[in-house]
Formats: structure tokens, C-alpha cells, sequence
């Protein structure tokens, strides 16, 4: 072989090469380098960046506690729930297959698309719900048709099973998914969107307790989000139950009470604070609100004058009228201005500078006492005590009972009312106080704003001679087995320092209010029990001597608190007709029903005979001994003008 | 013909190291392709075929004596300029560029041998060039429309990998020849304007996605940065000792795009770690360095400027791709010698091969 090429490489060509190797290591060191950075230096992050590229993190849901009456009767439980999830990778044909399910399910199909279309940005390996809460029915027929429903998966999980339905639905609450803003808030911090939680009442007050410990699986998946492998796995553990102090039958007998009219009942047992029975009337379906809720059940709660979504027992103020006039007249002895003699004639109105006040009733009371100014609520008898009194005072002693403040009674955004001095109009207003206004606060108007649970613990203070308890929903908080884990017992929380004797005066002229002819609470009377009450009726508007029907939204409430038995009280109740007019009409035979069914749940009375029902609703207390008819005309009370 | 000494003198040892080489990588490709769905031959098994291919190819290519290939240079120069023409006349299009074209019953891809065409055209040119203390600006412009031409086609494909690859080798082997310092400064100087135009005009939107991507590739991180991001997480994630074999999540569990192919030594950082990595980075450079060693002891310009031109192909082919791999540069579709499943280039890596081995037994035959 011959060499075609004549030049020998020189000692440059040589001398190249050495460099050319030297800038071929250095390229070769940079690419160590680099691999060095990755590898050893930022391993950890990317290592991290790796993991959280292959797993992914399945939450299961725990199922929620129960919630219980005090006997443990079951108010809210849990009942599976059947969806229906396609995989769209699984599809083949996607309009076929939305107007199956359409068929299937008698849905629109327009429905299933939307939700599809929603879902359409996720890995296709992903199960997609179109369809949730199907029917036990509609499950079935799907199941049987199986083999034509190719990337239809049916799911299971629980929801909420009412099994009273609307019973109790503002105490017990409702659930929802999770917002976003409660997700930046440091109590769901353990929370994840979608994720389901309480949005009300003992559901959301106790999401602590029932909402359990959330379980889940770790798994792995690939590039595409397809599930490969659980790598590990941690159960749920089921909520706690909760135990309300309620009992199932009273709180039948307070709704049921109110029938289609609006308001509230609480009612309370004397001695421990716990509370009976927390009615809101009406109420709405809580399960409606798991699903979807229809947009015109919605509409129709929203339209709805009674504000049925509107918790009442707890978030409604109302002016408390004339069951204010017990606070006044403690204020009145206790501070030496008024005995049980001291007497004030009522003409019918009192003259206050220009301003003419004006009694309930126009034709006067005549010449009044302390009892009979609390029986037949004389306007004129607490007007002239407020007038002595000043506002201060009769406020120093409503606050001794607990009003104006919230009570703490287990539930969220529970309202406090207003009990007015004249540092707080000052305050509020930036103005001075008239001394006018003293004589409505006298009769629970004005400012003076009460929850039904403050005027239920008030009455129950009275019926204690003073002590308080802290009124309370929970009794206890049981785990799956029913072991108590936590007991709220009875909590006396303060006492009213008012000497027994202002009691006993007070007690007597509650007694007269149902028992005594001329009475204004004469339709909460019991034959087997004595009954202590008071009758009330608060302005909304100042509209009265308008000729004619007053239209519902400006009808004055009624309102009622009553306990029982007189000497020895076990229970306590305030119950308020949002526009009910009278309380004597409309709010004590409410009361009365509530004591009946207490007693009668104590044997104390014997249940009637269905028979009598009918009557017994009309006329207060049929058969009774007591020598006064049931008050023959409704008794209303307060006027100012 | 055959000459006892051409046995004697085979160089074992290049060899030894190209077949460990691409040991490694069958064992890798095993692993790169466990994941995929079993469809006729398994690619470790299609890259043992290759192999096998390549090594009969190279042998054969160093069987003729590489002086001969010195008389058929411009001719292989002009005919496999002519396939890059027709390549844009009735070249078949696949995923957007034009690369192929069919010749009958096989399809070749032109650009391809242009790697091995450019260097020995270069070698051709140089090896009876007379150079006194560098190359000027005048002495360059032969070679420069030597590169130019192929180098435009190519890019026109559209194929930036290639064309800079092409212009890689060319410009390393002018490097070997020695370039004056004022040429240098001149050509550089002039290149700013060009990459300029060339970006506002040559590019295509891809190729300016990818660059912009690898500049930033939190932009489009699901898109077409998420090469990029992934394969960085699979090398990192990897540390110091590996993920193990087989067990690689990035590559098992397919976040890595190509995993046998460009992104292979991708899966081998991972599951090797930085030890793995270390060790193959020591055997190309030893491969490189042993084929610079071949182009020091050649006693002809001609074998050595073809020794210095097939260490450059297989060098700029390592860098680009483990570069591409751990993010240092753009993603451009340059595999890794030896390593990367594809036919394509375990034929023209072994030819170079070939090539080198030749240079390298006939160093005592004169």
C-alpha cells in the first residue's frame, strides 16, 4: 500500500492534539460537575420532586359520628350513598353512552355532559362522577345493564340519613363541602377541598368530635395517573357521636306545636341547664343540602317570609315585651322602691312630659299591685317603677340574669342581644339618653333585644331562686362502642344575688299570670301541675290603632316564658311567635303543650285519650278544677308611643 | 492482501471499549423498555441485533485500507450532497421534518453518513494543504462552503441536531489543522450577526420553543418543558448510589420521554447514580482520548485528521446528549453513541469505529 498524502503531521498537529484532549476533559469535567450538582448536592429536592411524581395520596373519608337525643335515640346517622363514575379512557363511545345513562338514570343528559366537561382537564385513567345519590333503583337497573355500560364505575360512600327529616334541622345543622375559605382557616387546617363538613348548628359547632380521623392510601402511579399499586394504607376511624341533652319527643311535640306558624321554643331543665328542646319553626330538609339542592326548593326557602334557614332559638333578637317586666320588678323591690303593696292607679295611659304612654289596655287596671301588675302586665304599674329605676339599674339587673351577652351554649355565632344603658347609646348612637326611653325598656322595648335561649335561661334563673346554670345542648360525647368519652355535666355558672323573698313575690305574680282570673298566660295552665309564666307581645313596628288586618310582617311577636311546677321547678320554657300578635293566644298554649308533654313523658300526667286532643288544643287546659276560665280574650300588653 | 501484522496490531483495546460501552447500554435499554407494552422483538434484544450489525460493518470498513477512502472522498461528498437535495424534493415527512427518502425497498436518511462524508472530505482537503502557522481567512473559504452547503440542507430539513453536529466535527478537525488567531476573531465576530439572522429567520418555532424552554423550563413544566424537568428530576433523583437497576421510578413508571432512545442515559442516572455515571463518563473519555492517541501516533495528515474527525463526531455526540440530559443544554435529538437505541447511530458510531481501528493497525505500514 502506498501513502497517497505527502505531509507528515508536525509538532503542531501533535501539540493540537494535547490541547484538543485537555478541552475535551474539560467539557467532560463540566458534565461531571453538573451530575455532581444533581446527584449529591440537590438530591434530596429532586429525589422529593420524584416521589411526589408516583404517589399520590387517596383520602377515605371517615364516616361521621352520630348525633343522639338524650335517651340516645338516633337524630342523624349515616346511609350509603351510590354515585355513578365513568373512566373516560374506558369510553368509547361518549354520546352513546351519556344518553344510556340518561335513560337509565331519567336524567338529562345535558346534566351528565356538563359535569363530564367539567372533569375534563384530569387524567382519563381518573373516575369521574356524573352522577351522585342514585337510588337504591336506579343502581340496580344500572348494574343489570353492566355489559352495555363499558367505563361505568358505581361508588359507595356515606352521607347523612335523617331519619325525622326536618326535626331539629337548624339545631343539628347541616354539612357541605368545605370552602375555600375555611380551608385558609387554621381549625380545618387538616381539611382538603371537597372534602365534607359541618355548616351549621351541632354539625358544625362539633365537627371536632363527629368528623373522625381521616384514613387514606398511598399509591403509585405512572406518567398517566393510572393506579399501579397501593404502597401503603391507613383506615379511617368512624367520628364520635355526639349526645344532645334534647329529647326526641319533647322536640316533636315544639315543632309540632308551632304548625305552620314561625318562631321559637327552648326549653330547659331547671337543675342542670340542660336543654329539652330547641325548636325553630319551619324547618328545612338538612339532606338536601349533602346532594344538590334542588335550585327551587332554594328558591322557595329563600321567598319564604319565615325565614326557614334562619336558626331562631339562637340568632333570632327579639324585643322580650312584657317577660321583661319580671326583670324590672326584681330590679323595683330589690332595690327598695316598690313592696307588694305598693300600689300605682292606672288610668289607661301615663303622661311623661308630652309623650303619653299608653297601658295595653285603654279602659286602666284601676288601683294595681306588684301581682296584679305581673298578672295583668299593667304597662302604667312598670312605666312609673322604670321611671325610678333608671335605665342603669334595670340593665345592672338584667345583666345579673345573663341578657345581653351570649350564653355559650354549644353552638357557633350564637347572638347576644342588647340589654341598653346610657353609656351604651353614647356609644352607639353618640347620643344622649332620654329618659322617655327608660319607661320602654321598663316594658321590654326599645333596645332591649333577647335570644329565646337568653329568656329561657332567664326564667329558669328565676325558677332557681338565682342560681345559673350554663345552659347546655351536649350531654355527652360517646365513641362507636357507646363508652362515653367526654361528659358535660351540669355547670353552675353564676348566681343572681337577689334575696329569696324578691323571689317568692315575683313566683306568686308568674303563678297568678296562668292560674288567676284576669291572667294573661291562662292558656299554659295545667290542671295536674302548677304553672309559673309570663306572657309577652313585642312591637315590630310602631303601627298600632291602624283600623284593619295588619299585614304578617308588621304583626307584633308573642311571646311566652313559663316554668313548672311552682314549688319545686324542674323546667323551664320561653317560646316566641314571630308576628303571632298575642302571647297569651299564641305563645302560651304553646308553652303549655311543651309542659304537658314533659310532664307526661314523667308521669306525671297521664297521656290523654286520643279523643281529647282536638279540644285540648283549642281551649288550654280541658277539664281542669281551677275555679278561672282559660283567659276569655287574648291578652296583649305594651304600647308606646 | 492481508497482512499478518494488520492482526497483530488490531487494536483490541478500542474495541474491548466500544463493546463495554454498549454492554451497558443493552442492560440500560432492558431497563428503559421493562415498562413498555411487549410488542415482537424487545429493543434490548433489537439493540444486540444492531450491535452485532455494527460490528460486521465496522470490521468490514477497517478491513479496506483507509488510504483508498482518501481517492473517494469528494465523491462520496458529492453523491451524499445529491441525496440531501432530493431528501427536500421527495423526501418522506415524518413528525414534522423531512428526513428520508425511499430508495426502492429501503428508506436511508442522508444526513446521517454526512457525518462520516464531512470528515473525510475534510481530511481529503487538509491532508494536501500546505499550512504555514494557521489557517487565514482566505484559506477557509473552501472549506467553509465544503461545510456550508450539506449544513444548510440539512438544517432545512428540518434537522438543527444533525447540522450542528456536522458543523461540530468540521469546525474541531479545523481546529486540529490550526486556525489563525486574527481568522478566529474575524469568523467569531461574524457569527453574532449570523445567529442573530439566523434566529429571526432560520429557526423554526419549535426549535426556538425548545431553546426557550431549556432557558426556562418552569414556562410550560406539563408542555414542552416537561422533557426538560423530568429528565432532571430522574438524574438528580438518582444520588449518589442509584435507584438500583430496574427500579428507577422516573423511567419504570414512564415520566421520562424517550427513555430509550435520547433521554437512555437519562434512566442510567437514575438507576446507577452518580457512581454509575462517573464510571461511563470515564469510559467515553477514555474512548476519546484513545482515539485522539490514535490520530497522535498516525504517521499520514490524512489517517490523522480522519482519527481527530471520527474522536470529534463521537465527542460532540456525548457532550450534546448528556448535556441535553441533565439540562445543561437544549433538547435536540442527538443520541448517545453506543448507548441510545437506534440503528441509525450504532451504524455510523461503529463505522467511525471502523474507521478508527483502520487508522489505528496500519500506524507501522508504510
Amino acid at each position: 500500500m502506498k501513502a497517497h498524502s505527502g505531509i507528515i503531521p508536525d509538532g503542531d498537529g501533535s501539540r493540537r492534539i494535547i490541547w484538543i484532549s485537555f478541552g475535551a476533559f474539560a467539557m467532560f469535567f463540566l458534565l461531571l460537575s453538573r451530575l455532581w450538582y444533581l446527584q449529591v448536592v440537590d438530591t434530596e429536592n429532586l429525589l422529593d420532586q420524584s416521589e411526589n411524581n408516583r404517589l399520590r395520596f387517596v383520602p377515605v373519608a371517615a364516616p361521621r359520628g352520630a348525633i343522639l337525643d338524650r335517651n340516645g335515640k338516633v337524630l342523624v346517622s349515616n346511609t350509603p350513598s351510590f354515585s355513578v363514575a365513568v373512566i373516560p379512557k374506558d369510553v368509547k363511545d361518549r354520546e352513546q353512552l351519556v344518553s344510556s345513562l340518561a335513560r337509565l338514570l331519567k336524567l338529562d343528559p345535558k346534566e351528565i355532559q356538563d359535569k363530564w366537561n367539567k372533569g375534563q382537564g384530569r387524567a382519563k385513567y381518573y373516575p369521574l362522577v356524573v352522577a351522585s345519590n342514585i337510588s337504591r333503583d336506579q343502581m340496580e337497573f344500572l348494574e343489570e345493564n353492566r355489559l352495555s355500560l363499558s367505563g361505568v364505575n358505581i361508588e359507595m360512600k356515606p352521607v347523612r340519613a335523617y331519619p325525622n327529616g326536618e326535626l331539629a334541622s337548624h339545631l343539628l345543622g347541616y354539612l357541605g363541602e368545605v370552602s375555600e375559605e375555611e380551608l385558609g382557616n387554621e381549625r380545618y387546617k387538616d381539611y382538603n377541598a371537597g372534602d365534607y363538613t359541618g355548616k351549621s348548628g351541632i354539625e358544625k359547632s362539633w365537627e371536632n368530635f363527629l368528623h373522625g380521623t381521616d384514613g387514606g392510601r398511598q399509591i403509585e402511579v405512572d406518567a398517566r395517573g393510572r393506579f399501579l399499586r397501593t404502597v401503603e394504607e391507613t383506615a379511617s376511624t368512624v367520628g364520635n357521636s355526639v349526645m344532645l341533652t334534647i329529647d326526641l319527643d319533647m322536640q316533636k311535640v315544639a315543632e309540632q306545636a308551632f304548625g305552620d306558624k314561625a318562631g321559637a321554643a327552648v326549653a330547659m331543665d331547671v337543675n342542670t341547664g340542660e336543654v329539652l328542646a330547641f325548636a325553630s319553626n319551619p324547618g328545612f330538609d338538612p339532606a338536601l343540602f349533602t346532594g344538590r339542592l334542588p335550585a327551587d326548593k332554594w328558591k322557595e326557602y329563600l321567598e319564604d317570609k319565615r325565614h326557614p334557614l334562619e336558626n331562631k332559638a339562637l340568632k333570632g333578637m327579639y324585643p322580650p315585651g312584657s317577660t321583661f317586666k319580671i326583670i324590672t320588678a326584681i330590679a323595683g323591690i330589690e332595690e327598695g322602691l316598690i313592696d307588694a303593696h305598693s300600689s300605682v292607679d292606672c288610668p289607661g295611659y301615663y303622661k311623661f312630659g308630652n309623650a303619653t304612654f299608653k297601658c295595653w289596655d285603654k279602659k286602666g287596671h284601676g288601683h294595681v299591685e306588684l301581682r296584679k301588675a305581673l298578672r295583668e302586665s299593667c304597662d302604667v304599674y312598670f312605666y312609673k317603677l322604670a321611671e325610678r329605676l333608671g335605665v342603669n339599674r334595670i340593665a345592672a339587673y338584667a345583666k345579673k340574669f345573663g341578657l345581653g351577652a351570649p350564653m355559650g351554649i354549644g353552638l357557633d355565632n350564637e347572638k347576644g342581644g342588647v340589654i341598653p344603658t346610657e353609656e351604651w347609646k353614647k356609644k352607639r348612637f353618640g347620643t344622649k339618653w332620654f329618659s322617655g326611653e327608660t319607661l320602654s325598656v321598663g316594658i321590654g322595648q326599645g333596645y332591649v333585644l333577647t335570644t329565646p335561649v337568653q329568656l329561657a335561661s332567664m326564667i329558669a334563673t328565676v325558677a332557681n331562686d338565682g342560681v345559673i346554670y350554663q345552659p347546655h345542648l351536649v350531654k355527652r360525647i360517646v365513641d362507636l362502642d357507646g363508652k362515653p368519652i367526654k361528659e358535660f355535666p351540669p355547670q353552675q355558672v353564676g348566681r343572681a344575688a337577689i334575696k329569696p323573698s324578691t323571689f317568692k313575690l315575683i313566683k306568686e305574680g308568674l303563678f297568678a299570670v296562668v292560674n288567676e282570673p284576669h291572667g294573661t298566660g291562662g292558656m299554659a295552665r295545667l290542671s295536674e301541675v302548677k304553672v309559673a309564666g309570663k306572657t309577652g307581645s313585642s312591637q315590630v313596628v310602631k303601627m298600632r290603632d291602624s283600623k284593619g288586618e295588619v299585614p304578617y310582617q308588621f304583626r307584633d311577636h308573642a311571646l311566652f316564658v313559663a316554668f313548672a311546677p311552682l314549688e319545686k321547678p324542674e323546667i323551664a320554657v320561653a317560646v316566641i311567635v314571630e308576628h303571632g300578635e298575642h302571647g297569651g293566644s299564641a305563645a302560651a298554649p304553646i308553652a303549655g303543650r311543651l309542659l304537658r308533654a314533659y310532664f307526661e313523658g314523667k308521669g306525671v300526667i297521664k297521656k290523654p285519650v286520643p279523643k281529647q286532643e282536638p279540644k285540648d288544643e283549642k281551649g288550654g287546659a280541658p277539664g281542669s278544677g281551677t275555679p278561672t276560665a282559660p283567659a276569655a280574650a287574648p291578652a296583649a300588653d305594651t304600647d308606646t308611643e | 492482501m492481508f497482512d499478518r501484522r494488520l492482526f497483530t496490531n488490531f487494536d483490541w483495546t478500542l474495541l474491548a471499549l466500544v463493546l463495554l460501552i454498549t454492554g451497558f447500554g443493552v442492560i440500560n435499554i432492558y431497563s428503559a423498555s421493562s415498562s413498555y407494552r411487549e410488542i415482537g422483538t424487545p429493543y434490548f434484544l433489537k439493540q444486540i441485533y444492531w450491535t452485532v450489525a455494527g460490528i460486521m460493518l465496522c470490521l468490514t470498513v477497517c478491513s479496506i485500507d483507509y488510504h483508498m477512502l482518501e481517492d473517494f472522498a469528494y465523491w462520496l461528498y458529492g453523491a451524499v450532497l445529491i441525496l440531501l437535495v432530493l431528501v427536500l424534493v421527495i423526501g418522506k415527512t415524518s413528525m414534522g421534518a423531512t428526513r428520508w427518502i425511499h430508495l426502492g425497498f429501503f428508506t436511508v436518511q442522508p444526513s446521517e453518513p454526512m457525518k462520516i462524508v464531512i470528515i473525510m472530505t475534510f481530511a481529503r482537503f487538509f491532508s494536501r494543504y500546505p499550512v504555514f502557522q494557521g489557517l487565514t481567512l482566505k484559506d477557509l473559504l473552501y472549506p467553509l462552503a465544503l461545510l456550508g452547503a450539506p449544513a444548510l440542507l440539512i438544517m432545512k430539513q428540518p434537522d438543527l441536531g444533525t447540522a450542528i453536529l456536522v458543523s461540530l466535527i468540521a469546525g474541531t478537525m479545523l481546529l486540529f489543522v490550526g486556525v489563525r488567531w486574527s481568522a478566529l476573531a474575524t469568523l467569531a465576530a461574524a457569527a453574532i450577526p449570523t445567529i442573530f439572522l439566523g434566529w429571526r429567520f432560520a429557526l423554526h418555532d419549535y426549535q426556538k420553543k425548545r431553546i426557550y424552554n431549556f432557558l426556562n423550563p418552569d414556562l410550560d413544566p406539563q408542555g414542552s418543558g416537561y422533557h426538560i424537568i423530568q429528565s432532571k428530576i430522574a438524574v438528580g433523583s438518582g444520588g449518589t448510589f442509584g435507584k438500583g437497576f430496574m427500579h428507577g421510578t422516573q423511567s419504570q413508571l414512564r415520566f421520562l420521554p424517550e427513555q430509550h432512545t435520547d433521554f437512555a442515559f437519562s434512566v442510567f442516572a437514575e438507576e446507577w447514580g452518580f457512581v454509575g455515571c462517573l464510571v461511563m463518563l470515564t469510559l467515553y473519555l477514555f474512548l476519546i482520548f484513545w482515539g485522539l492517541g490514535i490520530a497522535k501516533r498516525c504517521n499520514d495528515r490524512f489517517g490523522s485528521l480522519m482519527a481527530v474527525g471520527v474522536s470529534a463526531m463521537l465527542f460532540w455526540h456525548i457532550v450534546i446528549n448528556m448535556g441535553m440530559v441533565i439540562g445543561l443544554f437544549p433538547v435536540v435529538g442527538v443520541p448517545l453513541p453506543f448507548f441510545s437505541y437506534g440503528g441509525t447511530s450504532m451504524v455510523t458510531s461503529m463505522v467511525g469505529v471502523g474507521i478508527l481501528l483502520n487508522i489505528s493497525m496500519r500506524r507501522f505500514m508504510f
